[in-house]
């Protein structure tokens, strides 16, 4: 076969206008948010991945445009404050941000643009929604995807705290969370998500996990080959894995773009709100309430509060004392 | 890696959708199914699509429109989408960030929907009639010819030059309206014509 | 573009130089990351910034704007000096052999010939010798001192390491690792494709900074082939369609040119235009001209045009001067000999340099008609909007007719893309308000004025009331319609030249491409490249069979390719003297020993046999020109040459300022600013998340890049106290603007003939109508001179002062 292939793509075919049945159901969640007992689904669903390989990355923010249209969202139109990140950070209203990082690399003398698209990872162990206290405000589908359902949830921010990427971000028009769905509404009916759809250079693809595994393997050999000998795969493992994957040049310090972690885990805080301060709260306050109940109640008032986080952090210290007495 | 195993991949989730057992065969209701389907309806079902060029760049990227009625049926149709054509040989289904966010421009708040007039000195802008409108400018244009056109250069040659106006032609405009400007503008002897690749 | 999009992934490397595809065109861009990833192809970077593109390359070497004919020199002779050249090719596919005249020489900055006075060049030198053959004398050993090869080596020969260095400000070794890389590709089975844009052409030297990539790719035997080609990026969807259809000054459809006082009439006209071949047995298509330029001309005025009129010819206007291009139609503006102006999708008051001098002009027309989808800067020019459109309105006499018009998705036709693809497109959605498709507009003041011509009489109405009008509906012919006349059809019978009983196409049929034009009147159409557009097989253009056979991305059944569905020009020069591919893995033709077979559409007739007939069918030589003759006003080869205003003097002549051949008007002559005075070098440019002055108006698009803003170095702002994000005002001899401040890395001050230069750069999206803030453009800064050959101003390099500032302020709400 000749080696002028076209990449991996996203799209295989344009998408349908015929109405179709949608291919995620409750009956594929694997996990749902402050709920204990969810029946395992009967089907197994291929794990699905995107892939962002930051080296063929242009920085043209076509997929912050390709999502803003898909999801009917409505950036503000902001300000110029020295840097090409617009808007300057992610946003209720914002998805995924082109992070751009000018970097020079101490080994080579050379600048390097390190241009890194953040968003939602799906960790396939997800903070967000283990921290999350609103049942089924955030469900994992069998595919890895991790997605909000907005009329469950109750804005109270936990999902922040609780992401180790730091990634959903409150609304002010309707307090709740908001984030990256891997635009799960397109891959229901076999279309890859918005923003790899558009992605130029293809710098993001999406696929089944082990594919892009694979195609992975290829641009790291490719990086290698030129001169890049740390290129790797970040698929972090302090979460479980990711569903959303970066291909990096410089694998062996993430932090240099834009702060990627380079052990992401799900914070200790979280889970110790999660035994002594989430649920006894919650009861509270009335578990069996419907979500959107308790969202009415709380309202944009219902965050993390500076006590709780201090409280938790207190525990969170306690036992690492503990562990290290030990 | 390459395309094939990658597609193969890909229609083998498609094809899970495709397979899926239906809400009822799981055991639930229509309506229950409504209920737990967390996920968006896909927004493009029973739209129109219209194979279509970006007007941007000269990549000249395949798009498709995804529009709620159908021009050729004889409706009002209002463009919902729009989103790289997979089949087109160059773009392949991707779009840059000017592509992607094509709607926006055809629904842009600061699109003209009416002639406007703005008389000298005015501060303002003020709506015209097409007709009042055309008929002033072929007026004013026929005039400023009349007054202007050079028939003949000093030796006495026909060079039928008319300088007194001229225009800009747009090239984000297809060839053929650009045939039917430039018979237009060469006709009547205009020589200050020019487009954006001038510059 | 000599090649199509597709076929980038076909090279072995990309240089990217005076543009930036990655951030201008990032979909086309995307075959050079799929050459990267499946050839393991290399990607260079030569810009002054370090652009989006360079943020993927494998190779960034900074250069000063306005140097790159030095730097490609430097490069050329490289190539040359390290016998890195593809010899085979360059012996039989360039004039290197051919023999210059005696007086014809370089000196001090300047070929032989100036006139100061005239600023201009006596280019009778810059030719061949002739044979009393009459053809040009050649020396195939490249021997002879004469030769193009040997005055070729001689006029690089000052081209070297250090000098590029001096000049461009590119560190020697990064120079030569570019040059290095290049030489590579004169292998004849690696290739190189050049990627340029606006960064080459909006020079006072521009098109010469083209020429010389053109001759470096001739001499590594990069042109038709596969991966290779001289690919200029245009700007706009159907920039390539307007210069096609000759919506220029200078220009009828096709690339025939309007006749000038010279052509006294029709025979005059055509006498220069018949181009005989200057070698024996070769093509020289031009020949034809008659053909095309008949069978136009029955186009636009039917029945008018007879033999016996010279086909209607006095109907053209005919020009005094080279063209009435934007810069002199501006500056007969300023001087109140222009009256009205038409501005279709158009928008001069951001789009050309010096900004007051356009606001200006435009105040002293009568009238202004702007025919657009989206407000315009240009439409509202008169109105006040504070620092940023500061005019006095009620002075301002002109009436404006703003006409709304509607935009792509709302019309059916088709655009041609910079691989000169001509693609149709069909009508998705209805027009907003009352906005017109531009043909309805065009057509209505046409008819209008026919009208009062037919009711009045006036100044010679007859190329107007002749005017072939003949649409089902007159008030809008339909795209169908006017594409069909694009394609042009027989008039009368046309018989088969070998059975004369026989007929071609019958009276009233769509020819089938240009080779059925006649000159003799009995065959109509627009313009003769389109030809085959919309033949009788239908709609050529809306083809959509993207098969690609053997993946060579040359994708023939795609819509359709001008001329004749061929899709990489002077394909006949990807196979040796014998037809056979000069990499067989990258074959686009071959010699079969009887005709052309492979890939693409032959550029050469299809039984030529390749010792015989050159590839270059449409000059007279057969071959490509390292040497142009007199073809170019400003030199035969490309020199190098300074900017108007450049931080730094030209190295060859200490007292030549810009392009010695370059028009200036007196008034902007008097507004060129000084390095004492403007000591930073400033560029323009476009960014990625927008589309020139269309984009603003997109809140997606200005939610990505809301504010105006100018980029400096780390340097330049520790020496001016400009802090990141805060305020600066950078001004120019001819206006001043404020901006937001981003300090970069990716500048960096460059050190040019031994001393440090600093660069500003200002991107061009804002003004003060659409959803972004307002803001300013580089054209309110940049200088009124234009490129020698084809006057496009030069943007890229003028000079400008900056300091730390304070927010500009609009207009107060009125009460």
């Amino acid at each position: 076969m000749a080696n002028t292939m076209d990449s991996p793509r996203t799209a295989v075919s344009n998408p349908p206008v015929q109405p179709m049945e949608t291919n995620l159901t409750q009956r594929d969640l694997i996990r749902r948010s402050a709920t204990s007992e969810l029946p395992q689904p009967e089907r197994q669903l291929t794990p699905v991945a995107k892939l962002i390989d930051v080296s063929k990355c242009i920085g043209c923010k076509a997929c912050q445009s390709a999502c803003v249209e898909w999801n009917d969202t409505n950036p503000v139109i902001g300000e110029n404050v020295g840097y090409y990140t617009n808007p300057h950070d992610l946003t209720a209203d914002m998805f995924t941000l082109m992070r751009f990082t000018e970097w020079v690399n101490p080994e080579t003398d050379n600048l390097e643009w390190l241009i890194r698209k953040d968003g939602c990872m799906h960790c396939a162990d997800p903070g967000c929604l283990k921290a999350c206290p609103a049942p089924g405000a955030i469900v994992q589908y069998s595919n890895g995807i991790v997605d909000f359902v907005h009329d469950n949830c109750i804005g109270c921010g936990y999902c922040v705290k609780g992401c180790p990427f730091n990634i959903p971000r409150i609304s002010k028009a309707d307090h709740r969370a908001y984030k990256c769905t891997l635009c799960s509404d397109r891959v229901a009916v076999g279309q890859g998500p918005a923003c790899a759809k558009a992605c130029p250079t293809q710098a993001i693809v999406f696929g089944t996990k082990e594919d892009m595994k694979k195609h992975a393997e290829g641009r790291i050999a490719d990086l290698k080959s030129r001169g890049y000998a740390n290129a790797g795969l970040y698929d972090p493992p302090g979460v479980g894995g990711t569903h959303v994957m970066y291909v990096l040049h410089h694998n062996d310090k993430p932090q240099i773009y834009a702060d990627l972690p380079v052990d992401p885990k799900i914070s200790a805080v979280v889970q110790t709100w999660k035994g002594a301060t989430k649920y006894a709260g919650l009861a509270v306050m009335g578990l069996a309430a419907a979500g959107t109940i308790l969202h009415g109640l709380f309202g944009n008032a219902n965050r993390v509060s500076k006590h709780e986080e201090e409280e938790a952090q207190e525990a969170v210290d306690h036992a690492e004392k503990r562990v290290e007495d030990a | 890696m390459n395309m094939d195993l990658s597609r193969r991949g890909f229609l083998k989730l498609a094809g899970a959708g495709v397979a899926a057992t239906s809400m009822g065969a799981l055991g639930f209701g229509e309506a229950e199914a409504a209920e737990i389907a967390h996920v968006r309806p896909f927004k493009l079902a029973m739209t129109t699509e219209t194979r279509q060029t970006c007007p941007y760049c000269s990549v000249a990227c395949g798009i498709i429109i995804y529009s709620k009625g159908d021009v050729r049926k004889g409706d009002k149709a209002e463009v919902v989408h729009i989103e790289g054509d997979v089949d087109h040989p160059t773009n392949r289904g991707t779009l840059c960030p000017k592509g992607a966010a094509l709607k926006d421009f055809v629904k842009s708040p600061t699109r003209l929907l009416y002639p406007m007039h703005r008389k000298p000195g005015s501060d303002k802008f003020e709506r015209m009639s097409w007709d009042e409108a055309l008929d002033r400018i072929a007026r004013l244009m026929k005039d400023d010819r009349d007054a202007n056109l050079l028939l003949k250069n000093e030796k006495g040659l026909d060079v039928n030059r008319w300088t007194t106006t001229g225009m800009l032609a747009a090239s984000a405009t297809s060839n053929e309206t650009a045939w039917a400007t430039f018979k237009f503008a060469k006709s009547i002897g205009m020589v200050g014509f020019d487009n954006q690749a001038r510059v | 573009m000599t090649n199509a999009w597709t076929d980038i992934k076909n090279t072995d490397l990309v240089v990217v130089m005076g543009g930036n595809a990655a951030e201008a065109h990032p979909c086309g861009f995307k075959w050079v990351t799929e050459a990267k990833a499946h050839r393991g192809a290399k990607l260079i970077v030569v810009d002054p910034r370090y652009t989006r593109t360079a943020s993927v390359s494998d190779y960034y070497a900074p250069i000063r704007q306005g140097s790159d004919i030095a730097f490609l020199n430097g490069v050329m002779k490289y190539c040359i000096d390290n016998g890195k050249v593809q010899w085979e090719y360059m012996k039989a596919f360039t004039n290197a052999s051919y023999i210059v005249k005696d007086g014809f020489g370089y000196q001090d900055g300047l070929f032989t010939g100036y006139n100061e006075e005239k600023r201009d060049y006596d280019r009778s030198s810059w030719d061949y010798v002739i044979g009393e053959d009459g053809f040009a004398v050649t020396d195939p050993t490249l021997e002879h001192p004469r030769c193009v090869w040997n005055l070729l080596k001689e006029h690089l020969a000052p081209y070297t390491p250090e000098l590029v260095s001096q000049v461009c400000g590119t560190p020697k070794e990064k120079f030569l690792k570019v040059a290095e890389m290049i030489a590579e590709c004169s292998s004849p089975t690696k290739t190189m494709t050049s990627m340029y844009a606006l960064g080459w052409t909006q020079h006072s030297k521009g098109s010469q900074n083209i020429r010389a990539m053109a001759m470096l790719q001739l001499i590594l035997g990069n042109i038709g082939v596969r991966g290779g080609g001289m690919n200029a990026l245009r700007g706009h969807s159907n920039i390539q369609g307007l210069t096609d259809l000759g919506l220029m000054s200078h220009l009828l459809t096709g690339y025939l040119t309007m006749p000038t006082e010279k052509d006294t009439d029709f025979e005059t006209y055509m006498s220069t235009r018949l181009f005989k071949p200057l070698r024996p047995g070769q093509t020289s298509y031009w020949q034809n001209y008659k053909k095309f330029m008949v069978s136009f001309q029955k186009a636009m005025w039917g029945d008018a045009a007879t033999a016996e009129n010279g086909w209607a010819f006095n109907y053209l206007p005919k020009l005094d001067v080279p063209a009435y291009d934007i810069l002199r139609m501006f500056e007969l503006m300023n001087h109140g000999k222009v009256n009205g102006y038409i501005c279709q999708g158009f928008n001069p008051i951001l789009a050309f340099p010096n900004r007051a001098k356009i606001t200006s002009s435009l105040s002293k027309l009568k009238f202004m008609v702007t025919m657009d989808p989206l407000e315009t800067e240009t439409s509202r020019f008169w109105e006040n909007h504070g620092d940023f459109n500061d005019v006095d309105t009620a002075s301002i006499q002109t009436e404006v007719f703003q006409l709304p018009s509607t935009c792509f998705a709302e019309e059916d036709g088709s655009l041609t893309n910079s691989g000169r693809w001509l693609q149709w497109h069909w009508q998705a959605s209805s027009p907003p308000g009352e906005a017109k498709h531009d043909s309805w507009i065009i057509a209505q003041i046409f008819l209008r004025m026919r009208e009062l011509y037919r009711k009045e009489g006036g100044a010679f109405p007859d190329p107007i009331l002749n005017l072939s009008w003949e649409y089902e509906d007159e008030n809008e012919p339909t795209a169908e319609e006017l594409a069909k006349e694009i394609n042009g059809r027989a008039l009368t019978d046309l018989m088969d030249p070998t059975d004369p009983t026989k007929v071609l196409v019958a009276a009233g049929k769509q020819v089938v491409n240009f080779s059925q034009l006649k000159d003799d009147g009995s065959t109509m159409s627009g313009c003769w490249i389109y030809s085959g557009c919309w033949n009788e097989q239908g709609n050529n253009m809306g083809r959509r069979d993207n098969h690609d056979p053997d993946e060579t991305g040359a994708y023939l059944g795609w819509t359709f390719a001008w001329p004749l569905n061929r899709r990489t020009l002077y394909n006949r020069a990807s196979a040796d003297i014998n037809g056979k591919p000069w990499d067989p893995t990258r074959k686009l033709l071959e010699w079969d020993g009887a005709k052309w077979t492979g890939y693409d559409v032959p550029d050469i007739a299809p039984t030529a046999k390749p010792q015989d007939v050159g590839p270059f069918i449409m000059n007279q030589e057969g071959v490509s020109r390292l040497f142009t003759r007199g073809m170019m006003r400003d030199g035969p080869f490309p020199a190098h040459m300074e900017p108007f205003e450049s931080p730094v003097e030209n190295v060859f002549n200490r007292k030549m300022r810009g392009n010695p051949v370059a028009r200036v008007f007196q008034s902007d002559a008097d507004q060129l600013g000084t390095s004492a005075e403007f000591p930073y070098a400033a560029t323009s440019y476009r960014l990625t998340e927008h589309f020139h002055y269309w984009t603003k108006h997109n809140r997606v698009n200005s939610a990505l890049q809301p504010d105006f803003f100018v980029e400096i170095s780390e340097e330049l702002a520790a020496e001016k106290k400009i802090t990141n994000g805060g305020w600066v005002r950078v001004w120019s001899k001819r206006g001043s603007v404020k901006a937001k401040a981003v300090v970069t890395k990716r500048i960096r001050p460059l050190i040019c003939d031994g001393k440090p230069v600093h660069i500003v750069g200002i991107p061009l999206h804002w003004g003060f109508t659409g959803s972004a803030k307002k803001g300013f453009g580089p054209n309110s800064l940049a200088a009124f001179v234009g490129d020698a050959n084809i006057e496009t101003p030069e943007s890229k390099a003028f000079l400008v002062n900056i300091e730390p500032s304070t927010a500009p302020k609009d207009k107060e709400a009125s009460v």
